[in-house]
Protein backbone atom coordinates (compact mmCIF):
# COMPACT_ATOMS: atom_id res chain seq x y z
CA UNK A 1 0.00 0.00 0.00
CA UNK A 2 1.09 3.50 -1.15
CA UNK A 3 2.29 5.41 2.36
CA UNK A 4 0.04 7.07 4.39
CA UNK A 5 0.14 11.31 4.12
CA UNK A 6 2.48 12.47 6.78
CA UNK A 7 0.07 12.93 9.77
CA UNK A 8 -2.03 10.57 8.35
CA UNK A 9 -4.82 12.47 6.35
CA UNK A 10 -3.86 14.23 3.17
CA UNK A 11 -4.70 18.06 3.44
CA UNK A 12 -6.87 19.77 0.69
CA UNK A 13 -7.26 23.21 1.58
CA UNK A 14 -9.34 23.91 -1.67
CA UNK A 15 -12.26 26.12 -1.59
CA UNK A 16 -15.30 24.78 -2.84
CA UNK A 17 -17.01 26.56 -5.78
CA UNK A 18 -19.77 28.41 -4.04
CA UNK A 19 -17.83 29.77 -1.23
CA UNK A 20 -14.65 30.33 -4.42
CA UNK A 21 -17.58 32.66 -6.21
CA UNK A 22 -18.82 34.64 -3.22
CA UNK A 23 -15.48 35.36 -2.32
CA UNK A 24 -14.37 36.57 -5.54
CA UNK A 25 -17.62 38.49 -5.95
CA UNK A 26 -16.81 40.46 -2.55
CA UNK A 27 -13.14 40.69 -3.11
CA UNK A 28 -13.23 44.34 -2.45
CA UNK A 29 -14.32 43.78 1.10
CA UNK A 30 -11.35 42.19 1.86
CA UNK A 31 -8.18 43.33 3.12
CA UNK A 32 -5.55 42.33 0.64
CA UNK A 33 -1.62 41.17 0.83
CA UNK A 34 0.50 40.94 -2.34
CA UNK A 35 3.02 38.04 -2.24
CA UNK A 36 5.54 36.33 -3.88
CA UNK A 37 5.83 33.65 -6.52
CA UNK A 38 7.81 31.55 -3.64
CA UNK A 39 4.75 31.84 -1.13
CA UNK A 40 1.57 31.83 -3.89
CA UNK A 41 3.36 28.35 -4.82
CA UNK A 42 3.99 27.61 -1.18
CA UNK A 43 -0.30 28.22 -0.57
CA UNK A 44 -0.49 25.90 -3.34
CA UNK A 45 1.52 23.14 -1.95
CA UNK A 46 -0.84 23.26 1.18
CA UNK A 47 -3.92 23.53 -0.46
CA UNK A 48 -3.29 20.28 -2.22
CA UNK A 49 -1.62 18.49 0.58
CA UNK A 50 1.67 18.40 -0.70
CA UNK A 51 2.70 20.07 2.75
CA UNK A 52 0.20 18.21 5.25
CA UNK A 53 -0.73 18.10 7.72
CA UNK A 54 -0.05 21.96 7.66
CA UNK A 55 -3.08 24.01 6.65
CA UNK A 56 -1.67 27.42 6.63
CA UNK A 57 1.89 29.41 7.19
CA UNK A 58 3.26 28.76 9.99
CA UNK A 59 2.34 30.56 13.57
CA UNK A 60 5.40 31.58 15.79
CA UNK A 61 5.00 28.62 18.26
CA UNK A 62 5.21 26.51 15.31
CA UNK A 63 8.10 28.31 13.72
CA UNK A 64 9.97 27.80 16.77
CA UNK A 65 9.34 24.59 17.31
CA UNK A 66 10.28 24.02 13.71
CA UNK A 67 14.08 25.17 14.47
CA UNK A 68 14.18 24.32 17.50
CA UNK A 69 13.67 20.81 17.78
CA UNK A 70 12.77 19.72 13.73
CA UNK A 71 9.42 18.99 14.48
CA UNK A 72 5.55 20.16 14.50
CA UNK A 73 4.44 20.90 18.14
CA UNK A 74 2.72 17.78 17.99
CA UNK A 75 6.04 15.96 17.42
CA UNK A 76 5.67 15.25 13.87
CA UNK A 77 8.96 15.77 12.08
CA UNK A 78 9.06 18.60 9.90
CA UNK A 79 12.17 20.26 9.34
CA UNK A 80 11.87 23.39 6.56
CA UNK A 81 9.47 26.48 8.31
CA UNK A 82 6.68 27.67 5.61
CA UNK A 83 5.76 31.08 6.10
CA UNK A 84 4.45 34.22 4.60
CA UNK A 85 6.83 37.03 5.09
CA UNK A 86 5.53 40.96 4.95
CA UNK A 87 7.02 43.97 4.65
CA UNK A 88 5.67 46.34 7.62
CA UNK A 89 3.78 48.16 5.16
CA UNK A 90 2.24 45.66 3.69
CA UNK A 91 0.68 44.63 7.43
CA UNK A 92 -2.87 46.67 6.66
CA UNK A 93 -4.67 44.33 8.87
CA UNK A 94 -4.80 42.66 11.88
CA UNK A 95 -4.98 39.04 14.00
CA UNK A 96 -8.54 37.66 13.86
CA UNK A 97 -8.64 39.30 9.99
CA UNK A 98 -9.55 37.05 6.95
CA UNK A 99 -7.22 38.19 4.39
CA UNK A 100 -6.82 37.66 0.69
CA UNK A 101 -3.10 36.95 -0.88
CA UNK A 102 -2.94 38.13 -4.26
CA UNK A 103 -0.41 37.55 -6.76
CA UNK A 104 0.70 38.66 -10.16
CA UNK A 105 -2.75 40.79 -9.64
CA UNK A 106 -4.58 37.90 -9.01
CA UNK A 107 -6.70 36.41 -5.57
CA UNK A 108 -4.78 32.93 -5.28
CA UNK A 109 -6.07 32.12 -1.33
CA UNK A 110 -8.10 33.42 1.55
CA UNK A 111 -6.00 33.07 4.70
CA UNK A 112 -7.50 33.69 8.40
CA UNK A 113 -4.78 35.44 10.05
CA UNK A 114 -3.97 34.25 13.56
CA UNK A 115 -1.04 35.75 14.45
CA UNK A 116 1.51 38.53 12.99
CA UNK A 117 4.98 38.15 14.19
CA UNK A 118 8.48 39.38 13.78
CA UNK A 119 11.31 36.81 13.62
CA UNK A 120 14.71 36.58 14.07
CA UNK A 121 16.47 36.19 10.21
CA UNK A 122 20.03 35.24 11.69
CA UNK A 123 18.54 32.64 14.02
CA UNK A 124 15.95 31.38 11.52
CA UNK A 125 19.28 30.97 8.97
CA UNK A 126 21.39 29.28 11.41
CA UNK A 127 18.93 26.80 12.28
CA UNK A 128 17.83 25.93 8.73
CA UNK A 129 20.66 26.10 6.22
CA UNK A 130 23.03 25.94 9.51
CA UNK A 131 24.87 28.90 8.60
CA UNK A 132 24.19 33.08 8.25
CA UNK A 133 26.29 33.78 5.51
CA UNK A 134 25.34 35.86 2.91
CA UNK A 135 27.56 33.37 0.09
CA UNK A 136 24.70 31.24 1.04
CA UNK A 137 21.74 31.86 -1.52
CA UNK A 138 19.12 30.41 1.03
CA UNK A 139 20.57 32.90 3.81
CA UNK A 140 19.83 35.84 1.05
CA UNK A 141 16.44 35.00 0.45
CA UNK A 142 16.25 35.55 3.85
CA UNK A 143 17.69 38.35 4.50
CA UNK A 144 15.83 39.50 1.52
CA UNK A 145 12.39 38.53 3.54
CA UNK A 146 10.14 40.83 5.16
CA UNK A 147 10.25 42.01 8.38
CA UNK A 148 6.65 40.04 9.60
CA UNK A 149 5.57 36.80 9.53
CA UNK A 150 1.49 35.82 9.00
CA UNK A 151 0.59 32.73 10.46
CA UNK A 152 -3.12 30.93 9.63
CA UNK A 153 -5.04 28.60 7.72
CA UNK A 154 -5.65 29.10 3.53
CA UNK A 155 -8.03 28.31 1.25
CA UNK A 156 -7.12 28.11 -2.14
CA UNK A 157 -9.60 30.20 -4.81
CA UNK A 158 -7.15 30.16 -7.85
CA UNK A 159 -4.24 27.94 -8.84
CA UNK A 160 -1.02 30.22 -9.59
CA UNK A 161 -0.37 30.36 -13.66
CA UNK A 162 1.56 27.02 -14.53
CA UNK A 163 3.73 26.62 -17.72
CA UNK A 164 4.16 23.26 -16.87
CA UNK A 165 0.39 22.21 -15.76
CA UNK A 166 0.35 19.05 -18.11
CA UNK A 167 3.39 17.55 -16.33
CA UNK A 168 2.18 18.71 -12.66
CA UNK A 169 0.55 16.28 -10.60
CA UNK A 170 -1.25 16.62 -7.13
CA UNK A 171 -0.94 14.15 -4.67
CA UNK A 172 -4.46 12.88 -5.08
CA UNK A 173 -3.48 12.31 -8.79
CA UNK A 174 -0.20 10.96 -7.96
CA UNK A 175 -2.02 8.27 -5.23
CA UNK A 176 -5.08 7.08 -7.75
CA UNK A 177 -2.27 6.79 -9.85
CA UNK A 178 -0.06 4.86 -8.57
CA UNK A 179 -2.91 2.39 -7.08
CA UNK A 180 -4.42 2.02 -10.62
CA UNK A 181 -1.09 1.13 -11.33
CA UNK A 182 -1.22 -1.73 -8.93
CA UNK A 183 1.97 0.00 -6.94
CA UNK A 184 2.37 -0.59 -3.69
CA UNK A 185 5.99 0.39 -2.82
CA UNK A 186 7.06 3.54 -5.16
CA UNK A 187 10.48 5.25 -4.77
CA UNK A 188 10.65 9.23 -5.60
CA UNK A 189 13.76 10.77 -6.99
CA UNK A 190 14.16 14.56 -6.41
CA UNK A 191 15.85 16.47 -9.06
CA UNK A 192 17.06 19.81 -10.51
CA UNK A 193 19.44 18.78 -12.65
CA UNK A 194 19.36 17.02 -16.49
CA UNK A 195 20.03 13.63 -16.17
CA UNK A 196 23.30 12.16 -16.76
CA UNK A 197 23.96 8.28 -16.59
CA UNK A 198 25.26 8.80 -12.79
CA UNK A 199 21.05 10.00 -12.36
CA UNK A 200 20.25 6.91 -14.02
CA UNK A 201 22.02 4.43 -12.62
CA UNK A 202 20.59 5.34 -9.15
CA UNK A 203 17.28 5.47 -10.22
CA UNK A 204 17.17 2.12 -11.82
CA UNK A 205 18.94 0.26 -8.87
CA UNK A 206 16.34 1.75 -6.76
CA UNK A 207 13.37 0.46 -8.79
CA UNK A 208 15.20 -3.04 -8.44
CA UNK A 209 13.62 -3.23 -5.11
CA UNK A 210 10.53 -1.83 -5.57
CA UNK A 211 7.05 -1.50 -7.91
CA UNK A 212 7.44 1.75 -9.22
CA UNK A 213 9.79 5.31 -9.54
CA UNK A 214 8.85 8.63 -9.61
CA UNK A 215 10.47 10.86 -11.47
CA UNK A 216 9.98 14.55 -9.47
CA UNK A 217 11.79 17.69 -10.84
CA UNK A 218 11.54 20.37 -8.90
CA UNK A 219 9.86 23.12 -10.87
CA UNK A 220 10.88 26.83 -9.91
CA UNK A 221 12.85 29.62 -8.77
CA UNK A 222 16.75 28.32 -8.26
CA UNK A 223 20.16 29.87 -8.56
CA UNK A 224 22.41 30.84 -10.77
CA UNK A 225 23.96 28.29 -12.54
CA UNK A 226 21.35 25.91 -12.24
CA UNK A 227 19.06 24.40 -15.38
CA UNK A 228 16.05 25.87 -16.56
CA UNK A 229 13.17 23.93 -15.99
CA UNK A 230 11.64 23.28 -19.55
CA UNK A 231 15.39 22.13 -19.87
CA UNK A 232 14.89 19.93 -17.07
CA UNK A 233 11.89 18.28 -18.60
CA UNK A 234 12.54 17.89 -22.45
CA UNK A 235 15.97 16.35 -21.44
CA UNK A 236 13.69 13.67 -18.71
CA UNK A 237 11.33 13.40 -21.74
CA UNK A 238 13.57 12.26 -23.93
CA UNK A 239 15.40 9.84 -21.47
CA UNK A 240 12.12 8.05 -20.24
CA UNK A 241 10.76 7.96 -24.00
CA UNK A 242 14.56 5.96 -25.08
CA UNK A 243 15.07 4.08 -21.80
CA UNK A 244 12.60 3.56 -19.19
CA UNK A 245 10.04 1.36 -18.73
CA UNK A 246 6.78 3.34 -18.81
CA UNK A 247 4.70 0.71 -16.64
CA UNK A 248 7.31 1.45 -13.88
CA UNK A 249 7.89 4.61 -13.93
CA UNK A 250 6.36 8.44 -13.87
CA UNK A 251 7.73 11.54 -14.71
CA UNK A 252 5.72 14.42 -12.95
CA UNK A 253 6.82 17.80 -11.54
CA UNK A 254 6.68 19.72 -8.26
CA UNK A 255 6.26 23.56 -8.27
CA UNK A 256 8.47 24.14 -5.18
CA UNK A 257 11.58 26.91 -4.57
CA UNK A 258 14.56 25.33 -3.50
CA UNK A 259 15.79 26.35 -0.37
CA UNK A 260 19.43 24.92 -0.55
CA UNK A 261 18.92 23.61 2.90
CA UNK A 262 20.80 20.49 2.69
CA UNK A 263 20.14 18.14 5.17
CA UNK A 264 17.06 19.97 6.57
CA UNK A 265 15.60 19.92 3.25
CA UNK A 266 16.41 16.70 2.51
CA UNK A 267 14.18 15.47 5.03
CA UNK A 268 11.37 17.97 3.70
CA UNK A 269 12.12 16.32 0.22
CA UNK A 270 11.08 13.16 1.93
CA UNK A 271 7.94 14.62 3.53
CA UNK A 272 6.88 15.78 0.29
CA UNK A 273 6.63 12.75 -1.34
CA UNK A 274 5.51 10.58 1.43
CA UNK A 275 2.06 13.36 0.35
CA UNK A 276 2.54 12.17 -3.13
CA UNK A 277 2.33 8.05 -1.53
CA UNK A 278 5.82 7.50 -2.33
CA UNK A 279 7.16 4.40 0.31
CA UNK A 280 10.55 5.28 -0.52
CA UNK A 281 13.34 8.31 -0.96
CA UNK A 282 16.45 8.40 -2.51
CA UNK A 283 18.80 10.67 -1.26
CA UNK A 284 22.35 10.61 -2.77
CA UNK A 285 25.55 12.80 -2.06
CA UNK A 286 25.38 16.48 -0.94
CA UNK A 287 20.89 16.36 -1.61
CA UNK A 288 19.66 20.04 -1.65
CA UNK A 289 23.47 21.36 -0.87
CA UNK A 290 25.47 24.29 -2.17
CA UNK A 291 29.00 25.17 -2.59
CA UNK A 292 30.60 23.32 0.29
CA UNK A 293 27.89 24.20 2.73
CA UNK A 294 27.35 20.69 4.19
CA UNK A 295 29.25 17.72 4.46
CA UNK A 296 28.91 15.36 1.53
CA UNK A 297 26.33 12.65 3.13
CA UNK A 298 25.05 15.18 6.20
CA UNK A 299 22.51 14.66 4.55
CA UNK A 300 22.01 11.15 4.83
CA UNK A 301 23.10 11.42 8.27
CA UNK A 302 20.10 13.69 9.66
CA UNK A 303 17.03 10.73 8.79
CA UNK A 304 18.84 9.04 11.79
CA UNK A 305 16.78 11.46 13.63
CA UNK A 306 13.63 10.61 12.21
CA UNK A 307 12.54 6.89 12.65
CA UNK A 308 8.72 7.94 12.73
CA UNK A 309 9.39 9.50 9.16
CA UNK A 310 6.77 6.95 7.75
CA UNK A 311 9.30 7.07 4.21
CA UNK A 312 11.98 4.89 3.85
CA UNK A 313 15.49 6.75 2.82
CA UNK A 314 17.30 5.10 0.16
CA UNK A 315 20.72 5.97 0.60
CA UNK A 316 23.21 5.92 -2.29
CA UNK A 317 27.00 6.74 -2.24
CA UNK A 318 28.61 8.59 -5.06
CA UNK A 319 28.75 6.45 -8.63
CA UNK A 320 31.84 7.00 -10.70
CA UNK A 321 32.49 5.49 -14.29
CA UNK A 322 35.49 3.26 -13.84
CA UNK A 323 37.16 2.94 -16.91
CA UNK A 324 39.24 -1.14 -16.37
CA UNK A 325 35.29 -2.10 -14.86
CA UNK A 326 33.74 -0.54 -18.26
CA UNK A 327 30.76 0.34 -15.95
CA UNK A 328 29.32 2.92 -13.67
CA UNK A 329 30.23 1.50 -10.02
CA UNK A 330 30.61 2.82 -6.27
CA UNK A 331 33.65 2.52 -3.94
CA UNK A 332 31.93 -0.48 -2.57
CA UNK A 333 31.74 -2.89 -5.69
CA UNK A 334 34.72 -1.30 -7.63
CA UNK A 335 38.24 -3.04 -7.00
CA UNK A 336 40.20 -0.56 -8.95
CA UNK A 337 42.22 3.01 -7.69
CA UNK A 338 41.29 6.12 -8.47
CA UNK A 339 43.08 6.97 -11.25
CA UNK A 340 40.50 4.80 -13.47
CA UNK A 341 37.60 6.74 -12.18
CA UNK A 342 35.81 9.22 -13.49
CA UNK A 343 33.51 11.44 -11.57
CA UNK A 344 29.64 12.61 -12.56
CA UNK A 345 30.39 15.90 -11.36
CA UNK A 346 27.70 18.34 -12.29
CA UNK A 347 30.00 21.66 -12.35
CA UNK A 348 32.66 19.33 -14.93
CA UNK A 349 29.15 18.68 -16.90
CA UNK A 350 28.19 22.12 -16.88
CA UNK A 351 31.35 23.45 -17.90
CA UNK A 352 31.91 21.13 -20.79
CA UNK A 353 28.23 22.73 -21.93
CA UNK A 354 28.96 25.85 -21.65
CA UNK A 355 32.47 25.33 -23.34
CA UNK A 356 30.60 23.92 -25.96
CA UNK A 357 32.05 20.39 -25.78
CA UNK A 358 30.58 16.91 -26.47
CA UNK A 359 29.71 15.16 -23.11
CA UNK A 360 30.72 11.56 -23.51
CA UNK A 361 28.14 8.89 -23.89
CA UNK A 362 29.46 7.22 -20.64
CA UNK A 363 28.29 10.54 -18.71
CA UNK A 364 25.66 11.45 -20.95
CA UNK A 365 23.15 10.04 -22.75
CA UNK A 366 22.99 11.53 -26.61
CA UNK A 367 19.59 11.73 -26.68
CA UNK A 368 19.47 13.57 -23.54
CA UNK A 369 22.85 15.75 -25.02
CA UNK A 370 21.14 16.56 -28.05
CA UNK A 371 17.89 18.09 -26.35
CA UNK A 372 20.21 19.88 -23.77
CA UNK A 373 21.75 21.05 -26.89
CA UNK A 374 19.24 22.29 -28.65
CA UNK A 375 18.40 25.44 -25.84
CA UNK A 376 20.57 28.35 -26.54
CA UNK A 377 21.26 29.14 -22.87
CA UNK A 378 19.83 26.64 -20.72
CA UNK A 379 21.32 28.15 -17.68
CA UNK A 380 19.30 30.12 -15.10
CA UNK A 381 21.58 33.52 -15.49
CA UNK A 382 20.96 35.25 -12.53
CA UNK A 383 19.41 34.03 -8.58
CA UNK A 384 15.90 34.76 -9.07
CA UNK B 1 -18.32 -18.52 36.70
CA UNK B 2 -21.41 -18.52 35.23
CA UNK B 3 -22.51 -20.54 31.61
CA UNK B 4 -23.23 -17.49 29.93
CA UNK B 5 -19.77 -15.40 31.06
CA UNK B 6 -17.69 -18.53 30.02
CA UNK B 7 -19.00 -18.02 26.50
CA UNK B 8 -18.36 -14.61 26.36
CA UNK B 9 -14.33 -14.62 27.82
CA UNK B 10 -11.62 -17.08 27.32
CA UNK B 11 -8.55 -17.30 29.15
CA UNK B 12 -4.95 -15.58 27.81
CA UNK B 13 -1.68 -16.58 29.80
CA UNK B 14 0.45 -13.66 30.42
CA UNK B 15 3.88 -13.86 32.64
CA UNK B 16 3.32 -14.08 36.63
CA UNK B 17 5.30 -11.14 36.99
CA UNK B 18 3.47 -8.95 34.21
CA UNK B 19 0.49 -9.75 36.11
CA UNK B 20 1.92 -8.58 39.52
CA UNK B 21 3.27 -5.54 37.79
CA UNK B 22 -0.17 -4.49 36.20
CA UNK B 23 -1.65 -5.28 39.73
CA UNK B 24 0.75 -2.77 40.87
CA UNK B 25 0.12 -0.19 38.67
CA UNK B 26 -3.55 0.17 38.62
CA UNK B 27 -4.36 0.24 42.52
CA UNK B 28 -6.30 3.39 43.01
CA UNK B 29 -7.12 3.27 39.27
CA UNK B 30 -10.69 3.30 37.45
CA UNK B 31 -9.68 -0.41 37.09
CA UNK B 32 -11.07 -2.74 38.64
CA UNK B 33 -9.24 -6.07 37.84
CA UNK B 34 -5.52 -7.11 35.48
CA UNK B 35 -8.45 -7.99 33.21
CA UNK B 36 -10.14 -5.25 32.65
CA UNK B 37 -7.22 -3.21 32.02
CA UNK B 38 -5.20 -5.88 29.79
CA UNK B 39 -8.67 -5.71 27.94
CA UNK B 40 -8.69 -1.48 27.36
CA UNK B 41 -4.76 -1.86 26.35
CA UNK B 42 -4.82 -4.27 23.56
CA UNK B 43 -8.49 -2.20 22.36
CA UNK B 44 -6.47 0.83 22.52
CA UNK B 45 -3.78 -1.32 20.20
CA UNK B 46 -6.04 -2.71 17.54
CA UNK B 47 -7.78 0.56 17.47
CA UNK B 48 -4.48 2.17 16.56
CA UNK B 49 -3.29 -1.01 14.21
CA UNK B 50 -6.60 -0.54 12.34
CA UNK B 51 -6.31 3.21 11.66
CA UNK B 52 -3.15 2.97 10.44
CA UNK B 53 -4.55 0.01 7.89
CA UNK B 54 -7.37 2.50 6.61
CA UNK B 55 -7.11 3.45 3.18
CA UNK B 56 -7.36 6.82 1.63
CA UNK B 57 -11.24 7.04 0.59
CA UNK B 58 -11.69 9.35 -2.06
CA UNK B 59 -15.41 9.95 -3.14
CA UNK B 60 -15.96 7.59 -6.47
CA UNK B 61 -17.09 10.79 -8.25
CA UNK B 62 -13.80 12.76 -7.00
CA UNK B 63 -11.69 9.45 -7.70
CA UNK B 64 -13.23 9.47 -11.88
CA UNK B 65 -12.64 13.15 -12.41
CA UNK B 66 -9.36 12.40 -11.21
CA UNK B 67 -8.84 9.70 -13.37
CA UNK B 68 -10.04 11.87 -16.16
CA UNK B 69 -7.58 13.79 -16.06
CA UNK B 70 -4.61 11.40 -15.66
CA UNK B 71 -6.01 9.84 -18.81
CA UNK B 72 -6.00 12.76 -20.55
CA UNK B 73 -2.44 14.04 -20.06
CA UNK B 74 -1.51 10.50 -20.83
CA UNK B 75 -0.33 8.96 -17.31
CA UNK B 76 -3.55 6.38 -17.51
CA UNK B 77 -4.34 4.25 -20.72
Amino acid sequence: MVSKPHGDKLVRKIAARKTRERILSEKDEFPKLTVSTAVAIDAENIAHGIYSPLTGFMRSYELSSVLEHMRLPNDLPWTIPIVLDAPEDSVNFDEGDAVLLFHGGEVIARMYVDEIYRFDKKEFSEKVFRTSSEEHPGVRKVINMGEYLVGGEIELLNEVENPFAAYTLRPVETRVLFKERGWNTIVAFQTRNVPHMGHEYVQKAALTFVDGLFINPVIGKKKKGDYKDDVILRCYEVLFRNYYPTNASVLATVRYEMKYAGPREAVHHAIMRKNFGCTHFIVGRDHAGVGNFYKPYEAQEIFEEFPDLGIVPMFFREFFFCKKCGSIVNEKVCPHPKEYREYFSGTKIREMITRGEKVPPHFMREEVYDALKSFDDPFVGEDE
Amino acid sequence: MSEDKKKKYTTVSIPTPLYEKIKKRIEDTGFTSVSDYVTYVLREVLASLEEEEKEEVFSKEEEEKVKERLRALGYLD
